[in-house]
């Protein structure tokens, strides 16, 4: 495939994983430093779907979204009784006790991942994905559903008051972006043909998570355009000169900082209602408690 | 064994405990995760790598040397990359945060390259016997004996001096402390002047406990070193010291039986004791007002 297409289908797949944690942290207000574990999980079980079973790609990959979101129910299910940061850092602790697990077990090739993946992911599988995310995902915020996510996002006590079980609707939020991210991580292994737990670690979570913020967190649309520019931006720095690619990684940290602070809220920032709102939730600044 | 290990994550414990103390006191204050700090913890090593090998300075000043200088670097980011987004929202300089430590880390992989180097101790080695079981090598002792120090001088400091007595009114809360005349831009200046000189003596002390330096050494002890701060309660001093040592002998009792799993151990117990005490073990417990 050509390098261009190449690079649009990484855009679309990150695609898919920025609006999938945009679900949780952007809408549900639910900080995640482990959305890349289901990203993971989704790819392994594709992959051991079609490698071992002989299932189609199709199945596979939906199979694989179904396990990522069955393990989000997991993990959500303990973790999301914590708030705020402390929810951030046990998600990141499940992320890499999964990643050790994956680098221990006979059945995912431990630290050698698994080869031998069948090219099937091309911009076409990967665009129609997207879309079909982006439109359910649409359709979940404009029901009664996606207006208990924005609810608990804005004020938990609050919409606990207002009669909403506020613990299942963050787990459901947490099985959804689960299931969408597995979806985004069986299309990553059936277009590089090549998986190891690495793949998967905190640095590819942090790396979701600046997409998300990037592009505006709780906007989808925000989310698509964040993982456009990540992704593009090492690459563009990569053709511009040598001296540059050289340099890649330090200007990428840099242009992340000056970002931030040229546009604290992100490029769109998100629809919440919580600038004129007091109290505190992830998109605001933490005053006292 | 059994002995030997309880020493060896004593030791290891200890210097996660110098870690977290930096990420739980700029917590107490901003409300911010540093993730800069695994880096300023990365380039205290290689300050203190370099006195040693170029300046051939004693090891105890070159650790003064690397605590310096980390000061200087954990002020310089604040003053560069947080400061301005005080007023944003709480996700901005989280992710400002990462990007400060993308940007050390590549810059330190540009400068001296990504293969680990040797940190000699400049000082004999021996290993000491303390009964039949007990053994210690003096190095074990030097990281234990300054980890204490440290640890001591920093209790000191925040309990009986006017500058501690500002940073807990800070951490507190920042209007009022404002209000009552303190500057708070420079208390936060102070606490990350401190916090960072801790991350650094760390990396200097597991630098030449491990005999090895490397741009990428950051990353895990950092991450366990922010474990250790939410363990034992993020925002609370003694907190960090205790959620260090707890670490570090469960890693090391780990490792024994179950090698394989050593880097998920510490995750593990976090999520169980956060599981049991949803704010850590020494943490304050907040009434959520609406």
């Amino acid at each position: 495939m050509n390098y261009y297409l190449q690079i649009l289908t990484v855009i679309t797949i990150n695609s898919i994983l920025a609006v999938s944690l945009n679900l949780v942290s952007g809408y549900t207000g639910q900080l995640s430093l482990g959305h890349a574990t289901f990203m993971g999980i989704g790819a392994y079980a594709a992959t051991l779907f079609t490698l071992k079973l002989h299932l189609p790609f199709l199945v596979s990959i939906i199979l694989g979204a179904t396990v990522a979101a069955f393990f989000g129910f997991i993990i959500g299910v303990p973790t999301l009784r914590l708030r705020g940061d402390y929810l951030a850092i046990a998600t990141l602790g499940f992320g890499e006790i999964m990643k050790n697990i994956l680098l221990n077990l006979k059945i995912t090739g431990g630290p050698m991942g698994l080869r031998g993946i069948p090219k099937v992911t091309n911009i076409y599988v990967a665009a129609a994905a997207l879309i079909l995310v982006v439109f359910s995902l649409n359709r979940i915020m404009n029901s009664r559903v996606g207006k208990s996510f924005i609810a608990i996002r804005e004020d938990e006590l609050a919409a606990e008051a207002m009669g909403i079980n506020t613990t299942r609707f963050k787990i459901l939020a947490f099985i959804v972006g689960a299931f969408y991210a597995g979806l985004a991580g069986g299309l990553y292994a059936f277009l590089f043909r090549y998986i190891n737990p690495k793949d998967f670690g905190f640095m590819r979570s942090i790396e979701i998570l600046c997409m998300v913020v990037l592009g505006g967190m709780g906007n989808t649309y925000g989310a698509v355009l964040g993982a456009f520019i990540i992704t593009v931006l090492p690459e563009f720095l990569r053709s511009v000169s040598p001296v540059v690619a050289q340099y890649r990684m330090v200007l990428y940290g840099l242009l992340l900082v000056i970002m931030m602070i040229v546009k604290p809220q992100g490029i769109l920032s998100g629809t919440s209602l919580s600038n004129k709102s007091k109290h505190k939730n992830i998109l605001e600044k933490g005053g006292q408690q | 064994m059994f002995f030997e290990q309880i020493i060896n994550g004593l030791t290891l414990g200890s210097t996660y405990s110098l870690i977290a103390l930096g990420y739980t006191m700029v917590y107490g204050i901003l409300e911010l995760i540093n993730f800069a700090h695994s880096e300023i913890y990365m380039i205290g090593s290689f300050i203190g790598l370099m006195m040693v090998t170029v300046y051939k300075l004693p090891f105890v000043l070159a650790l003064i040397v690397s605590m310096a200088g980390s000061c200087l670097l954990g002020i310089s980011i604040e003053k560069a990359a947080y400061r301005p987004l005080r007023k944003a929202n709480r996700i901005a300089p989280l992710i400002s945060a990462i990007g400060v430590s993308i940007f050390l880390q590549n810059a330190v992989l540009m400068l001296v390259g990504p293969q680990a180097r040797s940190f000699p101790a400049n000082f004999s080695v021996k290993n000491l016997k303390l009964g039949t079981f007990l053994q210690i090598s003096t190095l074990q002792l030097l990281i234990l004996v300054v980890s204490i120090i440290l640890m001591v001088g920093l209790h000191f400091l925040i309990q009986k001096t006017k500058i501690g007595q500002a940073m807990r009114a800070t951490a507190q809360d920042k209007e009022t402390a404002q209000l009552m005349g303190i500057k708070i831009d420079q208390v936060i200046s102070f606490t990350f002047a401190i916090g960072s000189a801790l991350g650094g003596a760390a990396g200097v002390l597991v630098g030449v406990y491990f005999d090895s330096v490397d741009p990428m050494m950051g990353f895990f002890p950092g991450l366990k070193g922010f474990v250790a701060a939410v363990l034992g309660g993020i925002g609370s001093i003694p907190g960090a010291m205790l959620g260090g040592l707890i670490l570090g002998l469960v890693e090391m009792l780990g490792a024994v039986y179950m090698s394989r799993y050593k880097d998920a151990i510490a995750f593990a117990v976090l999520i169980f004791i956060l599981l049991l005490k949803p704010t850590g073990l020494l943490g304050r417990r907040v009434q959520e007002k609406v």
